[in-house]
This record gives structure tokens, C-alpha cells and sequence, in this order.
């Protein structure tokens, strides 16, 4: 028998928030892309456009989620590939505080983005 | 208890002729996650231009001269950015289609095919970034 092999303690919280935003992401990362590559072209873009999805309050709140699942996501992933490749003791304190800073400023840049674009600065 | 394999060290990766389809799976999906997570920074740091288009002239809106239309637009005129966006569909394709089937494994659904579920999610990949090629082209060249 070979032992367990896993980037994740298993049972952990980490290890479950992980999953649950991949199951939001998978169908979420799809249909931004559907969004604005298909139904509306990446290269059409304009901010008055982007105005009119963000203003609508289920979008809004869709996108501010996506926002903070897949910062989750991506930096516990990050997080845990480091841990996977050997961090430990100071290093990986340090990396983790480091990980969590650069994930909070990304979800509070991100906001602050997401309620300019909606026209309620 | 379901079988398991001693494949040894998959971070050794001078041994890389010796991975399997699983191992594949784990380094590409972890590729392919550290390319997502930079392009998220990078996205909001473009998307941000969107604070100083709403503090700035309502006129530069309506006329689509406002900063976050024309640096969106402006990049979006360039084909290397096309190119990279292909890639980046690529990369964000491959890592649902293959995180469909990590979650498919944590529940312990179809263990047994998943080499093959790998090899699935590679040519669904390929199928999908292909057939949308023409759309992420449009303007630049197709």
C-alpha cells in the first residue's frame, strides 16, 4: 500500500472550500468567458457596456463572488503547491501571510472596480 | 480499500518518461492553476483603469474616449493579445474539463477510467480552443 498521496490534508476546511469554489468557479469561469468573448466580443468593449451589465444587481453580486472564490481558489491553490513542494517553518508563515495580504487586496481592488464599472462611486 | 499505486516522487521530474496519465493530469492542472491565478491579478489591474473612466468626463463615455475603453480597445487591437487570450482559454478550458474530473475522483466516481478521463479532457481542449479560434481572431487577421 503506498501511501495517500495529496496536495491537502483531507477533512480539512481548506481542502473543502477548495472544492466548493471549483464547483461555482467551473460553471461561473464558463460563462464569463461565454459573456465576453461570444455573446458580447472582448474587442467591443466599452465602459457605457460594461455599465449596463454591472448595474444589474444579480450580475454585480454573480461577479463580486466570482471574484472572491477564485482569488480563494487560485491563492490556496498557489498556498498549497508551495507547501506540496517542500515550504515549511518560517518560510511558509511568512509565504502565507504574504499569500493572504495579496489576496485581500485583490478582492478589495477588485470591488472597488466592480462598483465603478456599476456607476456608484 | 481501493487499490493504490507507488509511483514515487511526482516533484522529481527528471523521471518525467516515467509518469503516467494521472501524474500528467496533476503537473498540468497545476500549470495551468499558476497561469490563471497570474492572469487574475493582471486582469483587475487592467479592469481598474474603469475607476479614473467613472471619476473622469461623462462626455469621454458616451464619445468611447474614456481610459478603460481605449486601453481595453487598444489591447484588444493588438494580435499578440488575441494570441494570448487563445491561450488563456486554452488554460482555463483544460483546468474545468480536468477539475470536473478531480471532483469526479474525490467522490470516488469512475476511478477506474480516469487516465482516460484525462485524455478526454485534453482533446476536449483541443476541440473547443480550435472551434473558437475565428471568434478570438475577429478583426485581426480572420
Amino acid at each position: 500500500m503506498a501511501e495517500r498521496y495529496s496536495s491537502f490534508a483531507p477533512g480539512g476546511t481548506a481542502w473543502l472550500l477548495q472544492r466548493i469554489t471549483a464547483a461555482f468557479l467551473v460553471v461561473v469561469l464558463a460563462f464569463h468567458f461565454f459573456q465576453l468573448h461570444f455573446v458580447n466580443h472582448a474587442a467591443e468593449v466599452t465602459f457605457a457596456g460594461t455599465q449596463a451589465r454591472m448595474e444589474n444587481v444579480g450580475y454585480f453580486v454573480t461577479m463580486v463572488l466570482f471574484l472572491i472564490t477564485a482569488t480563494f481558489h487560485g491563492v490556496n491553490g498557489v498556498y498549497n503547491a508551495l507547501v506540496n513542494q517542500g515550504l515549511k517553518g518560517t518560510q511558509k508563515k511568512v509565504m502565507l501571510a504574504v499569500l493572504v495580504i495579496a489576496g485581500l487586496a485583490l478582492v478589495v481592488q477588485g470591488i472597488y472596480v466592480a462598483i465603478a464599472m456599476a456607476g456608484w462611486t | 480499500m481501493s487499490q493504490s499505486y507507488n509511483r514515487g516522487l511526482i516533484e522529481d521530474f527528471g523521471r518525467w518518461k516515467e509518469f503516467s496519465a494521472g501524474m500528467w493530469a496533476w503537473i498540468f492542472h497545476k500549470f495551468t492553476g499558476w497561469m490563471l491565478i497570474g492572469y487574475l491579478f493582471t486582469h483587475i489591474a487592467v479592469l481598474s483603469t474603469a475607476i479614473g473612466a467613472a471619476a473622469g468626463d461623462p462626455t469621454l463615455i458616451q464619445q468611447e474616449t474614456d481610459v478603460y475603453t481605449t486601453t481595453i480597445q487598444g489591447l484588444e487591437s493588438l494580435f499578440i493579445v488575441r494570441v494570448l487570450e487563445v491561450g488563456l482559454l486554452a488554460v482555463a478550458v483544460f483546468h474545468i474539463l480536468n477539475g470536473l474530473r478531480l471532483l469526479m475522483v474525490d467522490l470516488g466516481i469512475g476511478l477506474s477510467a480516469q487516465d482516460k478521463s484525462f485524455y478526454a479532457s485534453l482533446v476536449l481542449t483541443g476541440v473547443i480552443t480550435v472551434a473558437s479560434v475565428p471568434t478570438f481572431m475577429h478583426g485581426v487577421g480572420f
